[in-house]
């Protein structure tokens, strides 16, 4: 039944404390949700600030693998990776690649020879429309184990604490697995001569349902011509564009995409630890590298090489990295596109 | 656009707390899923956009009842900045029901990102990619998220205020079930 209209001067305390009691719950559910509650919380905001160099991040660039090049090629699938996953991408044909040769630096004028680890982002795209992408380093393992000390890694690197690293070491072993690789690989003088690795593994859903845990690689048709870094070195800053755009120039450059299934307890969690030698790999196809476009206003620039975005068939497994790209990338992106002014587009390549 | 009936039809009140549950979780999962790296981040993200998509076609198909069936009137005693609210906060309910997911949608292909559904099911990119009108999209996705949760703060609150304090109706109209003495309102 209604009452009167209300009057202020006999407000039911209690019932407007109800009230109050409901909207802060929900208030303080929210701010928890969001981690305002929690500032120990490893979020995308800390994880991408802690790659930036001392002098902050370069604006309008990627905050991670900031120096690339464009490419377009294409995939051309055998027909062999359709015994591993129903991905329309593994069905025989050709599928058209955007891509992007790339650093891993967060300078987008570092000097090529300083740059240790090399990289490969590739987006294809079959005609149903379900991408394929994948961000691969030339390393054979990862630097590190969990998501966590990543983030650790990127602290000690850039602390001034003298002996930051080295306790990073000693609390973290399996970093110089990495280190030792850092250390004795032969250095290349080409993006071609390379092999990207995924590092993370994947989960590959065949017909009949039944998933296969993987790791791929894309291994290069060129023959590497080791070099020494001393010698890479007196070559221009950009030596790696510029030998790369004259190479594919003359030919087309090609590389085997090899998927590598894991055994039951292989460590398919931990990007680290290389799988054994003896595993079954399965050659998928070729890609080719048939143009090589500058950044700036090339078709790769406004792409986020998201190693999350996978065709039905494909999905993530048990590795906690592709999730946690997933949600750096995101922000790397979302402030890269938000700081397009400061991005060095050419004539051509401005506004679209 | 208003009817006699003092109750919003069964379907409107079905598809009201239906809604309710998505949009609130909506927001829990949208502030959620920026704020970790865990692999809940997927999770999340997987479940951000299906449910936006279906936030979408559920507010249009209110839409759709609320012009055929229309609302109950609103009490006659309330008083004028209390009904002025009421209504505007109508208005920008049902904005943001059917903005925030075409805002989210056209952000992702402006960004050049599938709009994966789920397995195999994806929606057509719905604008050209361009980092302008994705950062433009971005930021209104971003800041209207946080004026839907100030919105549907003082929805719940007003209602509340509806029910406990002024006790006239008003929340019974949208209430999923009637208690005996309140069917008599």
């Amino acid at each position: 039944m209604p009452q009167s209209p209300l009057s202020p001067g006999n407000l039911p305390l209690t019932r407007l404390s109800v009230i109050a009691a409901v909207v802060g719950v929900v208030v303080i559910s929210f701010a928890y949700t969001a981690g305002w509650l929690t500032p120990k919380r490893l979020t995308p905001k800390k994880l991408v600030a802690s790659l930036a160099p001392p002098g902050g991040p370069a604006l309008g660039h990627r905050r991670n693998h900031a120096k690339g090049i464009c490419f377009t090629g294409t995939f051309e699938a055998n027909g062999n990776g359709s015994e591993l996953s129903r991905a329309q991408v593994f069905v025989a044909g050709q599928y058209p690649v955007v891509g992007r040769f790339n650093l891993a630096t967060p300078n987008p004028n570092a000097a090529d020879a300083m740059v240790r680890v090399r990289g490969i982002g590739i987006r294809i795209t079959p005609p149903n429309g379900q991408e394929w992408r994948s961000a691969m380093i030339d390393a054979p393992i990862f630097p590190v184990s969990t998501v966590q000390d990543f983030y650790d890694l990127q602290m000690a690197s850039s602390s001034k604490e003298p002996d930051a690293m080295k306790n990073f070491i000693a609390a973290h072993p399996e970093f110089t697995t990495f280190l030792g690789w850092a250390k004795s690989a032969p250095w290349t003088g080409s993006y071609a001569e390379e092999r990207y690795n995924s590092l993370n593994s994947f989960v590959f859903i065949d017909n009949s349902g039944a998933k296969h845990t993987v790791r791929w690689s894309l291994v290069p048709a060129a023959q590497p011509v080791s070099i020494l870094p001393d010698e890479l070195a007196k070559r221009g800053p950009d030596f790696l564009d510029q030998e790369i755009t004259q190479r594919v120039a003359s030919s087309p450059q090609r590389w085997s995409v090899v998927v590598t299934l894991s055994n039951p307890g292989d460590p398919t969690a931990d990007p680290n630890k290389a799988w054994p030698v003896d595993r079954r790999t399965v050659d998928v196809g070729t890609l080719t590298v048939q143009q090589i476009e500058p950044e700036a206003d090339g078709p790769c620039r406004d792409i986020n090489y998201d190693p999350t975005v996978l065709p039905a068939g494909i999905t993530t497994s048990d590795d906690p990295f592709p999730s946690a790209r997933s949600a750096a990338y995101s922000r790397s992106y979302n402030s890269r596109t938000a700081e397009e002014k400061y991005y060095p587009r050419n004539a051509t390549g401005g506004k679209q | 656009m208003t009817t006699s009936r003092k109750r919003f039809t069964a379907p409107q009140r079905l598809l009201h707390w239906l809604m309710a549950i998505c949009i609130l979780s909506m927001l829990f999962i949208g502030v959620g899923m920026v704020s970790t790296v865990t692999s809940k981040y997927l999770t999340l993200v997987q479940i951000h956009k299906p449910l936006g998509i279906a936030i979408l076609v559920l507010a249009l198909i209110r839409l759709s009842l609320r012009f055929v069936f229309h609302a109950p009137v609103l009490p006659a005693d309330m008083p004028r900045p209390m009904r002025l609210a009421a209504e505007l906060s109508q208005y920008v309910l049902y904005a943001l029901m059917i903005g925030m997911p075409l805002i989210g949608w056209g952000m992702l292909s402006a960004a050049s990102y599938p709009v994966v559904l789920f397995g195999s099911v994806h929606l057509p990119s719905i604008l050209p990619v361009s980092p302008s009108l994705h950062t433009l999209l971005w930021h209104a996705h971003y800041y209207l998220a946080f004026a839907f949760f100030a919105t549907i703060l003082m929805h719940v609150a007003a209602i509340l205020f509806h029910k406990l304090i002024r006790n006239d109706g008003v929340f019974e109209a949208m209430a999923p079930v009637l208690t005996h003495d309140e069917s008599e309102i």
